[in-house]
């Protein structure tokens, strides 16, 4: 197929890759109108446009193949740019100036630009080509992991480098028991040094997860079937297991341009000069496959986007080059953070290390730094929350002396260092090379006010996210210097914080959502609705704080009713059709045989479909609100309580069989589990509360998965706080240790009203302690030293609210004014809802939906903020 | 009064419904909570959302939310927007205007408002 005629006058660009990079490029040609004088046209391999691989394991963790695109919507079509996916180039001729590609597609250009990344090493071992085993770089590798992971039980990682880990860790993800296999002594050999490694050895060990180091990988073992089913190793040992993942490095993709006659390096890369130009004056090489005038090929996306920006500024005439970048990264690994920059291994002459170690707790950091004290670079592992300043101030003399720069808050540590102690030039993103001149400029000049203004305005923050912190100081402290005022407002309605509306509740003893908003709200919204984010948020301050300030602790009562949402409203959890789902209180996961049949009557004569929770009790579905009295009317009858699934309160203590039964067991798990549920159970809360008991270090309950988490030891407990499941999993911090019973139900009372007291609406525990200003340190401080003087109020508050306790459902049914709400039409109490419909799925109901579509999951997700 | 349905002797409030032509009394005013919703049955099997506000106007929209298909709209929460009262879905939280059934977070889709009064 011939080339489309295009007239003389138009110049062709081909630009062979569509990876991150390959985008950058467009964007670039775009930004400077190139696309407007010449025709662009792109050959992707893959099968889909550019999307960001520098996130790809976020794939787990639910973001679709279509939220990682990088390709803005009608991109290509606005500015005439012809893409051609699933379709690679395979010959380039340099004479004629022509690339084919496997399609058949014959392309004249003017200038060719190769951005063709690199491929993943696998090593000359024998059997690694059997099935079930995979490289990791592509979504394609992902998808094809994640469905042979579903027979797989085990899962091995050659090569324990960055993307090793990260390999690691979407493994251990996917449930595969994962072992890590890394031939140079210690973990992350490129990034960090020998203490760095061994810290972080620790910490991912002690997640579970198997580190060989100091071993190579001879040979890939599989069974007759020709399937995987085991490793050799150099050591002479083997490893059991049915998945390999070779993550051993990457390598420039240069074959087609070495094919094409073009310089390469000895060890590979299209050799380039300073503007990103090849040997041959028409085309340029940029991204990984690209060997810098430097000599170096760079593996990170940041050098890559610089190349980018150079190649498209020389054909728009002008003369930016490419020299060399810092491969500075921060990286979040299996949740532990690890940062190195600048000169991180002291390659320099006479330079000095300061370093601080903690094993225990699995920190480790190092300044390197030269003799007149000029900071050159260093190693954060574990705690990298200083990483953004320390990077900018690398090159300077740093105000404060390196050691205090590594030592962590409360050993002498002074304040940490804001990044207003940055200078202008400090650069603040180094994937898009962005400094701390250009963000305050884009604040002062483009007169942008939040951060999604600014990242749009600078690209700063769009990389890899590390600077996104830093950035959202720099813009409020900015915003603030130049007066404007940064609306920390929790809603339309009301310009305070959730805590600062706590302490006006609490200090004016308010006990009603329209006396708060008619002298507290907003000009504009007194006298008016309020909001559906503003009437939850106030209706379970109001209730966290009842007994204290003399409001009614049922919350349905008066007015109170109206604020709640509407599970609350119905003290039921509403399902997609319209129907409720009940879930009965099982404290502690404990039952006797009679309360089971009777939840297997219930749902039987209700024809409700029954499932085992995640929280060690039994959830029914598919009861029709008007069913909801009768239903638990048998319940409370026969002792059960409102489970509160419905309510931003406690959930469900989990517990594991502990020392009655277990043979490892310390303490009686169970009774402790059953204690603290019946003791917290209805104390409504900003978020959700979720805790579990273990009766030993094995940790059957996953107490380190929740809000409060306690750990039996042989002197007693050790309690856990700030873990969380769901999205963005965080292991729970460890707050106080070998306590009695009663240490740590006192500890558990200040913790829980001490995050009721200051938490954001919707804050989960995980996110507040990572949010509150001083941290695990500061909520240790104040729960466990009373720095703050407020233990004993916190206790008595929680007291208040144990006194106070009444279960919600038996209330409600004792008073037929409250029943009336239950019924599908307040015309025809008797009618059922004839919408509500179910059919048969394995042997019990489901929803019968012909009608309904949920619109999008991220909405869905959104709206279970119930 | 022109109220076709149960009107009780007593001489309570009643809310009206005008789905066609005639006023069609659907419940005393003292079942409605300011702030919340009911629904209602029509003769024909449309399903109606009644609500008041905190001043005591009544509103009523079609009950069913266009985005899932399900009879919950008289579930969600009351609230305020540029001074107008609006219900939110109580599934996935688009916000419909009470007064014109107009949704404020998607031009593209709307409910049905019906005539209603207290009288
Ligand atoms: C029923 C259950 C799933 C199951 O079939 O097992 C469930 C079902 C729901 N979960 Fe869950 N979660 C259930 C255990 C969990 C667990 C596991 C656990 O608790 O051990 C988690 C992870 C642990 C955690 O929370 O940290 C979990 C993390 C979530 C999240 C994410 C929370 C987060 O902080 O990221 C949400 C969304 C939210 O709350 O905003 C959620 C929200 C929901 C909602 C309420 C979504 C909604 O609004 O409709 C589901 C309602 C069910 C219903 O209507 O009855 N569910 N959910 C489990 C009930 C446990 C119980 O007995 O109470
Ligand atoms: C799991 C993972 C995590 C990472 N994390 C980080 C990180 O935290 N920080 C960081 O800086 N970097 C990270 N990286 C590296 C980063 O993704 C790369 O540096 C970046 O993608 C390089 O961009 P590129 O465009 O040069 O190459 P790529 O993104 O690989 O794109 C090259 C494209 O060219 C295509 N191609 C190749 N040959 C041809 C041909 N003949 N014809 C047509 N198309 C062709 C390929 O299919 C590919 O789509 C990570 C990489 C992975 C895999
Ligand atoms: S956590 Fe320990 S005590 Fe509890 S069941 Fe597991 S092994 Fe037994
Ligand atoms: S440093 Fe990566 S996005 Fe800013």
């Amino acid at each position: 197929m011939a080339a489309k005629s295009t007239p003389a006058t138009t110049p062709t660009i081909v630009v062979v890759g569509h990876g991150m990079v390959g985008q950058r490029f467009l964007e670039a040609l775009a930004e400077r109108g190139v696309t407007e004088r010449a025709r662009v046209v792109v050959l992707c391999e893959e099968p889909r446009p550019a999307y960001d691989r520098v996130r790809l394991t976020s794939y787990f963790s639910g973001n679709t193949p279509d939220d990682l695109s990088m390709v803005e919507d009608g991109f290509m079509a606005e500015h005439g740019i012809e893409l051609h996916l699933d379709d690679p180039a395979e010959t380039i001729d340099t004479t004629t100036r022509t690339v084919t590609s496997r399609a058949g597609l014959s392309l004249t250009y003017d200038t060719l630009v190769m951005a063709t990344g690199s491929y993943p090493f696998v090593p000359p071992v024998p059997g690694k080509d059997a099935e079930g085993c995979f490289v990791y770089r592509t979504i394609e590798d992902l998808l094809a992991i994640e469905e042979y992971a579903k027979t797989a039980r085990v899962g091995a990682v050659v090569g324990g480098g960055l993307l090793g880990l990260e390999a690691a860790g979407a493994l251990k993800g996917l449930g595969l028991q994962t072992h890590v296999v890394e031939f140079a002594p210690r973990l992350m050999p490129v990034q960090v040094d020998e203490g760095g490694g061994a810290a972080l050895l620790r910490t991912i060990e002690n997640m579970g997860l198997s580190v060989h180091t100091g071993v190579g990988t001879q040979e890939v073992l599989a069974g007759e079937s020709g399937a995987v089913n085991g490793m050799a190793l150099s050591d002479g040992s083997k490893l059991a297991t049915d998945l390999v993942v070779f993550s051993a490095g990457v390598r420039p993709r240069d074959q087609l341009a070495r094919e094409a006659g073009l310089a390469v390096g000895e060890r590979g890369g299209i050799i380039v000069d300073e503007q990103c130009r090849t040997s041959d004056p028409a085309v340029f090489a940029i991204g990984e496959c690209a060997l810098a005038s430097d000599g170096r090929v760079y593996g990170l996306v940041a050098p890559g986007y610089e190349m980018a920006e150079a190649v498209a500024d020389v054909i728009d005439g002008g003369t930016r080059s490419f020299t060399g970048a810092d491969t500075s990264t921060k990286l979040k690994l299996l949740g532990v953070d690890v940062a190195s920059f600048g000169d991180a291994h002291g390659a320099a002459d006479g330079c000095l290390d300061v370093v601080y170690s903690d094993s225990r707790a699995g920190v480790y950091k190092k300044l390197v730094v030269d003799g007149e004290g000029t900071l050159l670079g260093g190693i954060l592992v574990g705690d990298a929350e200083s990483y953004g300043t320390l990077r900018a101030l690398t090159g300077s003399v740093p105000p404060v002396s390196p050691e205090q720069l590594v030592l962590p808050a409360g050993a002498g540590a002074p304040a940490a260092l804001g990044p207003s102690a940055l200078p202008d030039e400090a650069v603040i993103c180094s994937c898009h090379n962005v400094t701390k001149g250009t963000i305050r400029g884009a604040v002062t000049e483009h007169s942008c006010t939040t951060v999604p203004e600014v990242k749009k305005c600078t690209k700063a923050g769009t990389g890899c996210g590390s600077c996104v912190k830093v950035l959202g100081q720099l813009v409020n402290a900015e915003l603030e210097a130049s007066g404007v005022e940064v609306d920390k407002g929790l809603c339309g309605c009301f310009g305070q914080t959730r805590q600062e509306l706590y302490e006006i509740v609490r200090a004016l003893r308010i006990t009603s959502y329209q006396q708060l908003l008619d002298s507290h709200g907003r000009e504009a919204a007194r006298g008016g609705n309020g909001c559906e984010i503003c009437k939850p948020t106030v209706g379970s301050i109001i209730a966290s704080l009842a007994p204290s300030i003399g409001a009614s602790g049922y919350v349905l009562e008066g007015e109170q009713a109206a604020l709640q949402d509407t599970n609350d409203h119905f003290l039921a959890n509403l399902q997609k059709n319209g129907s409720y789902s009940i879930v009965p209180r099982i404290p502690g996961g404990e039952i006797t045989p009679e309360k089971l049949i009777v939840i297997g009557e219930v749902a039987r004569d209700f024809g409700l479909y029954t499932k085992i929770t995640g929280g060690q009790r039994i959830d029914l579905f598919g009861a029709r609100v008007d069913q909801l009295p009768q239903i638990w009317a048998r319940l409370v009858d026969a002792g059960f309580e409102s489970g509160h699934a419905y309510g931003k309160a406690l959930r469900t203590v989990k517990s594991c069989v502990g020392q009655t039964w277990c043979r490892y067991g310390v303490q009686d798990s169970v009774r402790m589990a059953i204690d603290l549920e019946l003791r917290y159970r209805g104390l409504r809360s900003p978020h959700k509360l979720k805790s579990a008991v273990s009766g030993c270090q094995r940790e059957c309950a996953e107490a380190q998965s929740k809000d409060f988490g306690v750990i039996a030891t042989a002197n007693g407990w050790n309690l856990y706080v700030g873990g969380n499941g769901g999205a963005t999993p965080r292991h729970a911090d460890l707050l106080a240790q070998d306590l009695s019973d009663a240490e740590l139900v006192r500890l558990i009372d200040r913790f829980l009203m001490f995050y009721i007291r200051t938490a954001d609406r919707l804050e989960r525990t995980s996110t507040w302690l990572e949010r509150i200003e001083g941290g695990l340190d500061h909520v240790r401080d104040v729960v466990v030293h009373d720095s703050l003087g407020i233990c004993a109020e916190l206790e008595s508050l929680m007291a208040d609210h144990v006194a106070g306790y009444r279960d919600e459902w038996a209330e409600t049914l004792n008073d037929p004014e409250r029943l009336l709400r239950f019924v599908s039409f307040v015309n025809a109490p008797d009618t059922p809802d004839p919408t509500v419909k179910f059919v048969p799925e394995r042997d019990q109901v489901k929803p019968d939906l012909p009608l309904l579509s949920i619109r999008s999951l991220e909405e869905t997700l959104e709206g279970a903020a119930r | 009064m022109t109220a076709t349905t149960l009107a009780p002797a007593t001489t309570e409030v009643l809310i009206q419904l005008r789905p066609a032509d005639e006023w069609l009394a659907v419940c005393p005013l003292s079942r409605l909570t300011p702030g919340r919703g009911v629904a209602a049955l029509l003769p024909d099997g449309r399903q109606v959302a009644l609500f008041l506000d905190r001043d005591g106007v009544p509103y009523a929209i079609d009950n069913r939310d266009p985005f899932t298909g399900a009879q919950v709209l008289a579930r969600g929460l009351v609230g305020s927007a540029a001074g107008r009262p609006f219900v939110a879905s109580p599934l996935l939280k688009q916000r419909f205007d009470l007064s014109t059934g107009r949704c404020l977070d998607d031009e593209s889709v709307a409910v049905t408002a019906y005539e209603v009064r207290a009288a």
